[in-house]
Protein backbone atom coordinates (compact mmCIF):
# COMPACT_ATOMS: atom_id res chain seq x y z
CA UNK A 1 0.00 0.00 0.00
CA UNK A 2 2.24 3.09 -1.62
CA UNK A 3 1.92 6.40 -2.28
CA UNK A 4 4.15 8.39 -4.45
CA UNK A 5 5.24 11.70 -3.90
CA UNK A 6 4.53 13.39 -8.27
CA UNK A 7 4.44 16.68 -6.55
CA UNK A 8 5.81 17.76 -2.76
CA UNK A 9 3.60 21.02 -2.85
CA UNK A 10 5.19 23.80 -0.71
CA UNK A 11 5.60 22.63 3.06
CA UNK A 12 4.04 19.04 3.31
CA UNK A 13 4.66 16.85 6.42
CA UNK A 14 3.02 13.61 8.31
CA UNK A 15 1.73 15.20 11.70
CA UNK A 16 -0.59 13.88 14.62
CA UNK A 17 -1.65 15.24 17.47
CA UNK A 18 1.58 16.29 19.14
CA UNK A 19 4.78 14.80 20.64
CA UNK A 20 3.77 15.57 24.82
CA UNK A 21 6.43 14.10 27.33
CA UNK A 22 10.01 15.84 26.34
CA UNK A 23 9.45 19.67 26.98
CA UNK A 24 12.07 19.31 30.05
CA UNK A 25 14.27 18.57 27.12
CA UNK A 26 13.53 20.77 25.00
CA UNK A 27 11.22 19.48 22.43
CA UNK A 28 8.60 21.20 21.50
CA UNK A 29 4.78 19.51 21.12
CA UNK A 30 4.89 20.16 16.92
CA UNK A 31 1.84 18.59 15.73
CA UNK A 32 -1.03 19.41 13.62
CA UNK A 33 -1.13 23.57 13.02
CA UNK A 34 -5.29 23.12 13.29
CA UNK A 35 -5.55 20.18 15.33
CA UNK A 36 -9.09 20.68 14.86
CA UNK A 37 -9.41 20.17 10.35
CA UNK A 38 -6.55 17.21 11.36
CA UNK A 39 -9.18 16.01 13.37
CA UNK A 40 -11.93 15.94 11.06
CA UNK A 41 -9.99 14.05 7.92
CA UNK A 42 -9.22 11.39 10.06
CA UNK A 43 -12.46 11.44 11.36
CA UNK A 44 -14.22 11.11 7.73
CA UNK A 45 -12.02 8.22 6.98
CA UNK A 46 -12.86 6.40 9.87
CA UNK A 47 -9.56 6.67 11.72
CA UNK A 48 -8.23 7.30 14.99
CA UNK A 49 -8.40 10.76 15.78
CA UNK A 50 -4.89 11.16 16.45
CA UNK A 51 -3.57 8.82 13.16
CA UNK A 52 -0.30 10.46 11.21
CA UNK A 53 -2.02 12.36 8.80
CA UNK A 54 -0.40 15.03 5.82
CA UNK A 55 -0.14 19.26 7.09
CA UNK A 56 0.10 20.85 3.41
CA UNK A 57 1.24 24.56 3.55
CA UNK A 58 -0.08 27.44 0.96
CA UNK A 59 0.13 24.91 -1.91
CA UNK A 60 -0.78 20.67 -1.35
CA UNK A 61 0.88 17.41 -3.11
CA UNK A 62 0.64 15.44 -5.93
CA UNK A 63 0.10 12.11 -5.16
CA UNK A 64 -0.09 8.98 -6.81
CA UNK A 65 -1.55 5.75 -5.15
CA UNK A 66 -0.49 2.39 -6.12
CA UNK A 67 -3.73 0.86 -4.94
CA UNK A 68 -7.42 1.91 -3.74
CA UNK A 69 -7.63 3.86 -0.61
CA UNK A 70 -10.06 6.19 0.76
CA UNK A 71 -9.01 9.84 1.39
CA UNK A 72 -9.96 13.10 2.80
CA UNK A 73 -8.97 16.70 2.83
CA UNK A 74 -10.02 19.04 5.33
CA UNK A 75 -9.00 22.66 6.56
CA UNK A 76 -9.29 25.61 4.76
CA UNK A 77 -10.44 25.68 0.60
CA UNK A 78 -7.86 23.88 -1.61
CA UNK A 79 -8.39 23.19 -5.17
CA UNK A 80 -8.80 20.00 -5.46
CA UNK A 81 -8.81 17.54 -8.73
CA UNK A 82 -8.85 12.98 -8.55
CA UNK A 83 -7.81 12.37 -11.91
CA UNK A 84 -8.22 15.98 -13.47
CA UNK A 85 -11.92 15.75 -12.25
CA UNK A 86 -12.52 18.17 -8.67
CA UNK A 87 -12.93 16.48 -6.20
CA UNK A 88 -15.22 17.70 -2.75
CA UNK A 89 -13.31 18.60 0.72
CA UNK A 90 -14.25 16.90 4.22
CA UNK A 91 -15.86 14.06 2.22
CA UNK A 92 -14.41 11.08 2.48
CA UNK A 93 -13.22 9.70 -1.13
CA UNK A 94 -12.55 6.35 -2.81
CA UNK A 95 -9.55 6.06 -5.12
CA UNK A 96 -9.09 3.56 -7.24
CA UNK A 97 -6.32 1.95 -7.51
CA UNK A 98 -3.83 4.09 -9.28
CA UNK A 99 -5.60 7.21 -8.97
CA UNK A 100 -3.69 10.34 -8.74
CA UNK A 101 -4.81 13.15 -6.41
CA UNK A 102 -4.00 16.51 -6.94
CA UNK A 103 -3.94 19.16 -4.15
CA UNK A 104 -3.52 23.05 -5.70
CA UNK A 105 -3.31 26.51 -3.75
CA UNK A 106 -4.95 26.72 -0.87
CA UNK A 107 -6.51 29.65 -0.70
CA UNK A 108 -8.89 30.86 2.19
CA UNK A 109 -6.34 29.94 5.08
CA UNK A 110 -2.92 28.50 5.45
CA UNK A 111 -3.05 24.89 5.85
CA UNK A 112 -5.04 21.67 4.96
CA UNK A 113 -4.89 18.00 6.21
CA UNK A 114 -5.00 15.04 4.41
CA UNK A 115 -6.54 11.56 6.04
CA UNK A 116 -6.14 8.35 4.53
CA UNK A 117 -7.54 5.24 5.94
CA UNK A 118 -5.51 3.71 8.09
CA UNK A 119 -3.15 6.10 8.87
CA UNK A 120 0.64 7.07 7.08
CA UNK A 121 2.99 4.65 7.99
CA UNK A 122 5.67 6.28 9.81
CA UNK A 123 7.97 5.55 12.41
CA UNK A 124 7.00 6.88 16.18
CA UNK A 125 9.84 9.33 17.53
CA UNK A 126 9.24 10.07 21.27
CA UNK A 127 5.77 8.53 21.05
CA UNK A 128 4.50 10.34 18.23
CA UNK A 129 4.52 10.71 14.35
CA UNK A 130 4.97 14.58 13.88
CA UNK A 131 7.52 15.84 12.33
CA UNK A 132 9.56 18.26 14.00
CA UNK A 133 11.08 20.08 10.90
CA UNK A 134 13.81 22.27 12.30
CA UNK A 135 15.26 19.36 14.62
CA UNK A 136 15.17 17.11 11.45
CA UNK A 137 13.24 14.38 13.14
CA UNK A 138 9.88 12.69 13.14
CA UNK A 139 7.23 12.18 10.52
CA UNK A 140 8.62 11.22 7.18
CA UNK A 141 12.08 11.08 7.66
CA UNK A 142 12.44 14.29 9.94
CA UNK A 143 11.51 16.53 7.10
CA UNK A 144 9.09 18.29 4.50
CA UNK A 145 7.65 15.56 1.53
CA UNK A 146 10.07 15.60 -1.38
CA UNK A 147 9.30 14.70 -5.39
CA UNK A 148 9.43 10.89 -5.23
CA UNK A 149 9.43 10.22 -1.55
CA UNK A 150 7.22 7.00 -1.28
CA UNK A 151 4.64 6.63 1.92
CA UNK A 152 3.03 3.97 3.56
CA UNK A 153 -0.50 3.30 4.67
CA UNK A 154 -0.68 2.02 7.72
CA UNK A 155 -3.21 0.26 9.83
CA UNK A 156 -4.69 3.26 12.46
CA UNK A 157 -8.64 2.69 13.70
CA UNK A 158 -11.61 0.46 11.29
CA UNK A 159 -14.04 2.51 11.36
CA UNK A 160 -16.33 2.86 8.02
CA UNK A 161 -15.91 6.29 6.58
CA UNK A 162 -18.34 8.86 7.69
CA UNK A 163 -19.71 11.99 5.97
CA UNK A 164 -20.60 15.20 7.32
CA UNK A 165 -24.04 17.22 8.01
CA UNK A 166 -24.47 19.89 5.81
CA UNK A 167 -23.32 23.37 6.50
CA UNK A 168 -21.51 22.17 9.78
CA UNK A 169 -18.09 23.63 9.03
CA UNK A 170 -19.58 27.18 8.50
CA UNK A 171 -19.34 27.97 12.16
CA UNK A 172 -15.14 27.64 11.56
CA UNK A 173 -15.25 30.51 9.11
CA UNK A 174 -17.20 32.79 11.09
CA UNK A 175 -14.78 36.06 11.47
CA UNK A 176 -13.93 36.91 14.72
CA UNK A 177 -11.38 37.74 17.08
CA UNK A 178 -8.60 34.98 18.48
CA UNK A 179 -9.73 34.45 22.10
CA UNK A 180 -6.66 35.28 24.72
CA UNK A 181 -6.53 34.64 28.72
CA UNK A 182 -4.16 36.67 30.20
CA UNK A 183 -0.95 35.72 30.31
CA UNK A 184 2.11 34.45 32.59
CA UNK A 185 4.19 38.05 32.67
CA UNK A 186 0.23 39.95 32.38
CA UNK A 187 1.08 41.99 35.50
CA UNK A 188 4.27 43.64 33.56
CA UNK A 189 1.87 45.49 31.13
CA UNK A 190 -0.17 48.29 32.36
CA UNK A 191 -4.05 49.38 31.29
CA UNK A 192 -2.64 50.95 28.27
CA UNK A 193 -0.76 48.03 26.60
CA UNK A 194 -3.78 45.60 27.07
CA UNK A 195 -5.85 48.79 25.29
CA UNK A 196 -3.26 48.44 22.64
CA UNK A 197 -3.22 45.04 22.29
CA UNK A 198 -7.20 44.94 22.25
CA UNK A 199 -7.65 47.10 19.74
CA UNK A 200 -4.95 46.95 16.91
CA UNK A 201 -5.74 44.90 13.77
CA UNK A 202 -2.15 43.47 13.47
CA UNK A 203 -0.88 42.06 10.36
CA UNK A 204 0.89 38.23 10.50
CA UNK A 205 4.14 39.10 9.19
CA UNK A 206 6.06 37.23 6.59
CA UNK A 207 8.70 35.63 8.74
CA UNK A 208 5.70 33.81 10.35
CA UNK A 209 5.82 29.72 10.31
CA UNK A 210 5.20 26.63 12.74
CA UNK A 211 7.18 28.02 15.28
CA UNK A 212 5.99 31.27 15.68
CA UNK A 213 3.97 34.03 14.04
CA UNK A 214 5.67 37.69 14.08
CA UNK A 215 2.74 40.41 14.57
CA UNK A 216 2.96 43.53 12.89
CA UNK A 217 1.17 46.55 13.96
CA UNK A 218 1.00 48.98 17.69
CA UNK A 219 4.40 48.17 19.88
CA UNK A 220 2.74 46.97 23.07
CA UNK A 221 5.14 47.65 26.04
CA UNK A 222 5.21 46.34 29.45
CA UNK A 223 4.99 49.23 31.97
CA UNK A 224 9.03 49.16 32.87
CA UNK A 225 11.93 47.54 31.35
CA UNK A 226 13.25 44.55 33.17
CA UNK A 227 15.07 41.48 32.20
CA UNK A 228 12.85 38.36 32.34
CA UNK A 229 14.31 34.72 33.65
CA UNK A 230 13.95 32.75 31.22
CA UNK A 231 10.89 30.41 31.97
CA UNK A 232 8.55 28.04 29.93
CA UNK A 233 6.53 28.78 26.96
CA UNK A 234 2.98 27.46 26.47
CA UNK A 235 1.61 26.93 23.37
CA UNK A 236 0.05 29.97 22.14
CA UNK A 237 2.13 32.34 24.27
CA UNK A 238 1.95 36.30 23.35
CA UNK A 239 5.80 36.94 23.86
CA UNK A 240 6.63 40.59 23.71
CA UNK A 241 9.93 41.39 22.77
CA UNK A 242 11.84 44.76 23.61
CA UNK A 243 10.66 46.04 20.06
CA UNK A 244 7.35 45.52 21.36
CA UNK A 245 5.94 43.86 18.11
CA UNK A 246 4.00 40.82 19.61
CA UNK A 247 4.96 36.83 18.52
CA UNK A 248 2.29 34.31 18.82
CA UNK A 249 4.45 30.83 20.20
CA UNK A 250 3.37 28.13 17.69
CA UNK A 251 3.46 24.47 17.55
CA UNK A 252 7.22 24.18 16.73
CA UNK A 253 7.81 27.04 19.16
CA UNK A 254 11.03 27.14 21.66
CA UNK A 255 10.19 25.39 25.03
CA UNK A 256 11.52 28.53 27.13
CA UNK A 257 12.04 32.05 26.33
CA UNK A 258 13.18 35.12 27.79
CA UNK A 259 10.57 37.69 27.10
CA UNK A 260 7.41 38.76 28.66
CA UNK A 261 4.31 36.94 27.43
CA UNK A 262 1.12 39.07 28.09
CA UNK A 263 -1.66 37.03 26.94
CA UNK A 264 -2.12 33.10 25.22
CA UNK A 265 -3.96 32.22 23.07
CA UNK A 266 -7.00 29.87 24.24
CA UNK A 267 -6.69 25.98 23.48
CA UNK A 268 -9.86 26.13 21.78
CA UNK A 269 -8.70 28.57 18.87
CA UNK A 270 -5.83 27.29 18.29
CA UNK A 271 -6.78 26.10 14.81
CA UNK A 272 -7.50 29.73 14.09
CA UNK A 273 -3.59 30.73 14.30
CA UNK A 274 -3.02 27.36 12.24
CA UNK A 275 -5.37 28.83 9.47
CA UNK A 276 -3.34 32.84 9.48
CA UNK A 277 -0.98 32.92 6.68
CA UNK A 278 1.61 36.35 6.34
CA UNK A 279 -0.33 39.87 5.17
CA UNK A 280 -4.09 38.46 7.11
CA UNK A 281 -5.62 40.47 9.95
CA UNK A 282 -5.39 39.35 13.80
CA UNK A 283 -7.60 40.93 16.44
CA UNK A 284 -7.17 39.77 19.70
CA UNK A 285 -10.09 39.92 22.38
CA UNK A 286 -9.79 38.50 26.09
CA UNK A 287 -11.64 36.01 27.91
CA UNK A 288 -11.53 34.30 31.18
CA UNK A 289 -9.88 30.84 32.07
CA UNK A 290 -13.40 29.15 32.77
CA UNK A 291 -14.83 30.66 29.54
CA UNK A 292 -12.00 29.24 27.60
CA UNK A 293 -12.13 25.79 29.18
CA UNK A 294 -16.06 26.13 28.18
CA UNK A 295 -15.25 26.88 24.51
CA UNK A 296 -12.65 23.77 24.70
CA UNK A 297 -15.52 21.75 25.78
CA UNK A 298 -17.78 22.86 23.62
CA UNK A 299 -15.54 22.75 20.39
CA UNK A 300 -15.37 19.02 21.68
CA UNK A 301 -18.83 18.09 21.62
CA UNK A 302 -19.42 20.06 18.22
CA UNK A 303 -17.16 17.56 16.62
CA UNK A 304 -19.13 14.76 18.24
CA UNK A 305 -22.13 16.50 16.41
CA UNK A 306 -21.47 17.13 12.93
CA UNK A 307 -21.69 13.99 11.35
CA UNK A 308 -24.04 11.81 10.20
CA UNK A 309 -24.17 8.74 12.57
CA UNK B 1 -14.65 12.66 30.44
CA UNK B 2 -13.39 12.43 33.90
CA UNK B 3 -15.53 12.96 37.00
CA UNK B 4 -14.16 16.32 38.95
CA UNK B 5 -14.24 14.90 42.21
CA UNK B 6 -12.09 11.98 41.54
CA UNK B 7 -10.09 13.35 39.55
CA UNK B 8 -9.01 15.90 42.43
CA UNK B 9 -8.18 12.75 44.84
CA UNK B 10 -6.08 11.31 42.39
CA UNK B 11 -4.10 14.01 41.78
CA UNK B 12 -3.60 13.95 46.24
CA UNK B 13 -2.90 10.33 45.92
CA UNK B 14 0.06 10.94 43.55
CA UNK B 15 1.28 13.65 46.47
CA UNK B 16 1.11 11.09 48.72
CA UNK B 17 2.87 8.43 46.83
CA UNK B 18 5.97 10.51 45.78
CA UNK B 19 6.06 12.60 48.78
CA UNK B 20 5.37 12.11 52.48
CA UNK B 21 2.71 13.81 54.00
CA UNK B 22 3.61 17.56 54.51
CA UNK B 23 3.40 19.89 57.75
CA UNK B 24 -0.18 21.90 57.65
CA UNK B 25 1.46 25.76 56.85
CA UNK B 26 -0.42 28.78 56.74
CA UNK B 27 -1.70 30.43 53.65
CA UNK B 28 0.56 33.45 53.79
CA UNK B 29 4.15 30.76 54.43
CA UNK B 30 2.52 28.89 51.31
CA UNK B 31 2.60 32.04 49.66
CA UNK B 32 5.83 32.97 50.42
CA UNK B 33 7.28 29.41 48.81
CA UNK B 34 5.61 29.17 45.66
CA UNK B 35 3.43 31.80 43.60
CA UNK B 36 1.00 30.10 41.43
CA UNK B 37 0.54 31.84 38.06
CA UNK B 38 -2.37 30.45 35.50
CA UNK B 39 0.15 30.59 32.39
CA UNK B 40 -3.30 29.89 29.83
CA UNK B 41 -5.91 28.01 29.96
CA UNK B 42 -4.01 24.90 29.50
CA UNK B 43 -1.11 25.85 32.08
CA UNK B 44 0.32 26.45 35.10
CA UNK B 45 3.22 28.57 35.96
CA UNK B 46 4.79 27.69 39.45
CA UNK B 47 7.56 30.46 40.49
CA UNK B 48 10.13 30.17 43.07
CA UNK B 49 11.98 33.48 42.81
CA UNK B 50 13.33 36.26 40.73
CA UNK B 51 16.83 35.29 40.38
CA UNK B 52 19.35 32.70 39.28
CA UNK B 53 20.61 30.57 42.55
CA UNK B 54 20.99 26.95 42.77
CA UNK B 55 18.94 27.11 45.70
CA UNK B 56 15.65 28.09 44.56
CA UNK B 57 16.78 26.16 41.52
CA UNK B 58 16.90 22.80 43.49
CA UNK B 59 12.88 23.53 44.58
CA UNK B 60 12.03 23.83 40.71
CA UNK B 61 13.48 20.39 40.37
CA UNK B 62 12.37 18.87 43.47
CA UNK B 63 8.91 19.88 41.81
CA UNK B 64 9.56 18.96 38.52
CA UNK B 65 10.82 15.17 39.51
CA UNK B 66 7.66 14.99 42.05
CA UNK B 67 5.57 15.68 38.83
CA UNK B 68 7.53 13.93 36.77
CA UNK B 69 7.32 10.15 39.08
CA UNK B 70 3.89 10.73 39.56
CA UNK B 71 2.97 10.00 35.74
CA UNK B 72 -0.48 11.75 36.02
CA UNK B 73 -1.54 11.05 32.40
CA UNK B 74 -3.61 14.33 33.09
CA UNK B 75 -0.16 17.01 33.25
CA UNK B 76 1.52 16.90 29.34
CA UNK B 77 4.37 18.34 29.73
CA UNK B 78 6.98 20.25 32.26
CA UNK B 79 8.84 22.85 31.35
CA UNK B 80 11.32 24.10 34.17
CA UNK B 81 12.90 27.22 33.83
CA UNK B 82 16.10 29.37 36.41
CA UNK B 83 13.45 29.61 38.93
CA UNK B 84 10.06 28.68 37.69
CA UNK B 85 8.06 25.36 36.64
CA UNK B 86 5.49 26.04 33.52
CA UNK B 87 3.34 22.90 33.74
CA UNK B 88 0.97 21.98 31.13
CA UNK B 89 -2.20 19.88 31.30
CA UNK B 90 -5.41 18.41 30.24
CA UNK B 91 -7.66 21.70 30.86
CA UNK B 92 -10.69 19.20 30.78
CA UNK B 93 -9.50 16.51 33.13
CA UNK B 94 -7.42 18.51 35.47
CA UNK B 95 -8.27 21.86 37.05
CA UNK B 96 -5.85 24.97 37.65
CA UNK B 97 -7.54 25.11 41.30
CA UNK B 98 -6.65 21.40 41.91
CA UNK B 99 -3.63 20.98 40.23
CA UNK B 100 -2.34 24.08 42.60
CA UNK B 101 -3.34 22.54 45.79
CA UNK B 102 -0.95 19.56 44.18
CA UNK B 103 1.70 21.59 43.74
CA UNK B 104 1.68 23.49 47.18
CA UNK B 105 1.58 20.01 48.83
CA UNK B 106 4.85 19.04 46.91
CA UNK B 107 6.49 22.29 47.32
CA UNK B 108 5.99 22.50 51.09
CA UNK B 109 7.28 18.57 51.50
CA UNK B 110 10.24 19.72 49.61
CA UNK B 111 12.53 20.44 53.01
CA UNK B 112 12.21 16.89 53.58
CA UNK B 113 13.03 14.55 50.83
CA UNK B 114 15.23 16.60 48.09
CA UNK B 115 17.81 14.16 47.23
CA UNK B 116 21.14 16.25 46.52
CA UNK B 117 22.63 13.07 46.13
CA UNK B 118 23.12 13.34 42.40
CA UNK B 119 25.94 11.60 40.24
CA UNK B 120 28.18 14.17 38.23
CA UNK B 121 28.14 13.74 34.33
CA UNK B 122 31.31 14.21 32.74
CA UNK B 123 30.81 15.41 28.98
CA UNK B 124 34.44 15.09 27.32
CA UNK B 125 35.75 18.03 25.09
CA UNK B 126 38.85 18.06 22.56
CA UNK B 127 39.72 21.69 22.96
CA UNK B 128 41.76 21.69 19.76
CA UNK B 129 41.93 25.15 17.52
CA UNK B 130 40.13 23.75 14.68
CA UNK B 131 37.20 22.62 16.75
CA UNK B 132 37.28 25.60 18.97
CA UNK B 133 38.66 28.69 17.05
CA UNK B 134 37.66 31.20 19.18
CA UNK B 135 39.46 29.65 22.46
CA UNK B 136 42.36 32.94 21.69
CA UNK B 137 39.98 35.52 21.38
CA UNK B 138 38.38 33.74 24.81
CA UNK B 139 42.26 33.90 26.43
CA UNK B 140 42.84 37.28 24.93
CA UNK B 141 39.56 38.68 26.16
CA UNK B 142 40.78 36.86 29.95
CA UNK B 143 44.46 38.30 30.07
CA UNK B 144 45.20 34.22 30.44
CA UNK B 145 47.39 31.93 27.97
CA UNK B 146 45.02 30.02 26.36
CA UNK B 147 45.68 26.55 28.55
CA UNK B 148 44.41 28.25 31.60
CA UNK B 149 40.79 28.78 29.70
CA UNK B 150 40.98 25.21 29.24
CA UNK B 151 41.88 24.48 32.48
CA UNK B 152 39.19 26.96 34.53
CA UNK B 153 36.56 25.82 32.03
CA UNK B 154 37.10 22.24 33.03
CA UNK B 155 37.32 22.90 36.97
CA UNK B 156 34.13 23.14 38.10
CA UNK B 157 31.28 21.11 38.21
CA UNK B 158 28.08 23.14 36.66
CA UNK B 159 24.76 22.94 37.31
CA UNK B 160 22.19 21.92 34.33
CA UNK B 161 19.22 24.47 34.92
CA UNK B 162 17.25 23.22 32.19
CA UNK B 163 16.65 22.66 28.87
CA UNK B 164 15.18 24.88 25.95
CA UNK B 165 16.08 26.97 23.25
CA UNK B 166 16.34 24.09 20.90
CA UNK B 167 16.14 19.99 21.95
CA UNK B 168 19.02 19.43 24.28
CA UNK B 169 20.59 22.91 24.34
CA UNK B 170 21.49 22.86 28.38
CA UNK B 171 21.70 26.07 30.26
CA UNK B 172 24.50 25.41 32.58
CA UNK B 173 25.29 27.86 35.67
CA UNK B 174 28.67 27.79 36.76
CA UNK B 175 30.77 29.21 34.59
CA UNK B 176 33.69 31.35 36.21
CA UNK B 177 34.08 34.50 35.67
CA UNK B 178 37.10 35.11 33.58
CA UNK B 179 36.10 33.29 31.13
CA UNK B 180 32.63 35.99 30.63
CA UNK B 181 33.06 36.72 27.16
CA UNK B 182 30.81 38.60 24.68
CA UNK B 183 29.05 37.22 21.58
CA UNK B 184 30.64 37.16 18.34
CA UNK B 185 29.51 40.28 17.05
CA UNK B 186 28.34 38.35 13.67
CA UNK B 187 27.02 34.68 14.25
CA UNK B 188 28.11 31.66 12.03
CA UNK B 189 26.16 30.56 9.76
CA UNK B 190 26.93 26.87 10.56
CA UNK B 191 28.38 25.22 13.81
CA UNK B 192 28.86 21.86 14.15
CA UNK B 193 26.71 19.87 16.81
CA UNK B 194 29.07 19.17 19.96
CA UNK B 195 30.66 22.96 19.95
CA UNK B 196 31.59 24.00 23.47
CA UNK B 197 30.76 27.62 23.24
CA UNK B 198 30.85 30.88 25.92
CA UNK B 199 28.40 33.55 25.26
CA UNK B 200 28.50 36.52 28.09
CA UNK B 201 28.82 34.45 31.82
CA UNK B 202 26.91 31.20 29.82
CA UNK B 203 28.23 28.11 29.00
CA UNK B 204 26.92 25.80 26.56
CA UNK B 205 26.94 23.20 23.61
CA UNK B 206 25.26 23.21 20.16
CA UNK B 207 23.25 20.14 20.30
CA UNK B 208 22.66 20.07 16.73
CA UNK B 209 24.27 22.15 13.63
CA UNK B 210 22.85 25.15 13.69
CA UNK B 211 23.69 29.21 13.39
CA UNK B 212 24.60 30.54 16.35
CA UNK B 213 26.73 33.25 18.07
CA UNK B 214 28.53 31.83 20.92
CA UNK B 215 32.69 32.03 21.16
CA UNK B 216 33.59 28.40 20.53
CA UNK B 217 35.66 26.95 22.45
CA UNK B 218 35.60 23.10 21.75
CA UNK B 219 33.66 20.76 20.91
CA UNK B 220 32.27 16.72 22.78
CA UNK B 221 32.45 13.79 20.52
CA UNK B 222 28.82 12.81 22.44
CA UNK B 223 25.85 13.34 20.66
CA UNK B 224 23.89 16.10 23.01
CA UNK B 225 20.74 15.49 21.51
CA UNK B 226 19.80 11.95 19.82
CA UNK B 227 15.90 11.62 19.09
CA UNK B 228 16.53 7.71 18.70
CA UNK B 229 17.76 7.27 21.83
CA UNK B 230 16.14 6.68 25.24
CA UNK B 231 16.83 8.77 26.79
CA UNK B 232 16.85 11.25 24.01
CA UNK B 233 19.66 13.56 25.46
CA UNK B 234 22.72 12.79 28.27
CA UNK B 235 21.76 15.37 30.34
CA UNK B 236 18.32 16.11 32.42
CA UNK B 237 17.23 19.18 34.55
CA UNK B 238 19.20 19.26 37.76
CA UNK B 239 21.73 17.42 36.72
CA UNK B 240 25.22 18.28 37.56
CA UNK B 241 28.18 18.13 34.82
CA UNK B 242 32.01 18.45 34.08
CA UNK B 243 34.26 18.71 30.97
CA UNK B 244 36.93 17.06 30.86
CA UNK B 245 39.61 17.50 28.17
CA UNK B 246 40.57 14.64 26.19
CA UNK B 247 43.22 14.64 22.98
CA UNK B 248 42.40 14.84 19.53
CA UNK B 249 43.08 11.05 18.68
CA UNK B 250 40.50 10.27 21.63
CA UNK B 251 38.11 12.77 20.29
CA UNK B 252 38.70 11.10 16.67
CA UNK B 253 38.03 7.67 18.49
CA UNK B 254 35.03 8.46 20.26
CA UNK B 255 33.34 10.45 17.32
CA UNK B 256 34.02 7.32 15.34
CA UNK B 257 32.50 5.24 17.39
CA UNK B 258 29.56 7.09 18.05
CA UNK B 259 29.02 7.00 14.55
CA UNK B 260 29.07 3.92 13.67
CA UNK B 261 26.72 3.07 16.36
CA UNK B 262 24.27 5.70 15.58
CA UNK B 263 24.47 5.45 11.56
Amino acid sequence: MTIQVVRPGLFTTVQDLGRYGYAHLGISPSGAADPLSFRIANLLVGNDENAPALEMTLLGPTLAFEEDAVVAIAGADCDCQVDMTEAPMNTALDLAPGAVLQCGSITSGARCYLAVQGGFEVPLVMGSASTFAPGHFGGFQGRRLRKGDVLQIGRHGSFPARSLRPGSLDALRAPGRLRVTKGSQHDWFGPDAFEQLFSTAYIVGEKSDRSGLRLQGAAVRPREHSELLTDGVPLGAIQVPPDGRPIIMFVDQQTTGGYPKIANVIAADVHRVGQLRPRHEVRFAEVSIAEAIQALRSQNRWLTEIFVS
Amino acid sequence: MCDRDSDAIDTLNICKRAWPQPHRLSLAEVRDLVKLVPASDSSLLAVFGDTISPALHERVIALFQALQSGRDPRIRNLHPGYASLLIDFDPLRLTHAELSVSVQQIAHARETVVDTHVGVTTIPVCYDLDLGPDLPDVAQHAGLPPEEIVRQHSAPTYLVYFLGFSPGFVYLGGLPEPLRTPRLATPRPSIAAGSIGIADGQTGIYPVDSPGGWRLIGRTPVRMFDPEATPPTPLQPGDRMRFSPIDRATFDDMQQDLGTRHS
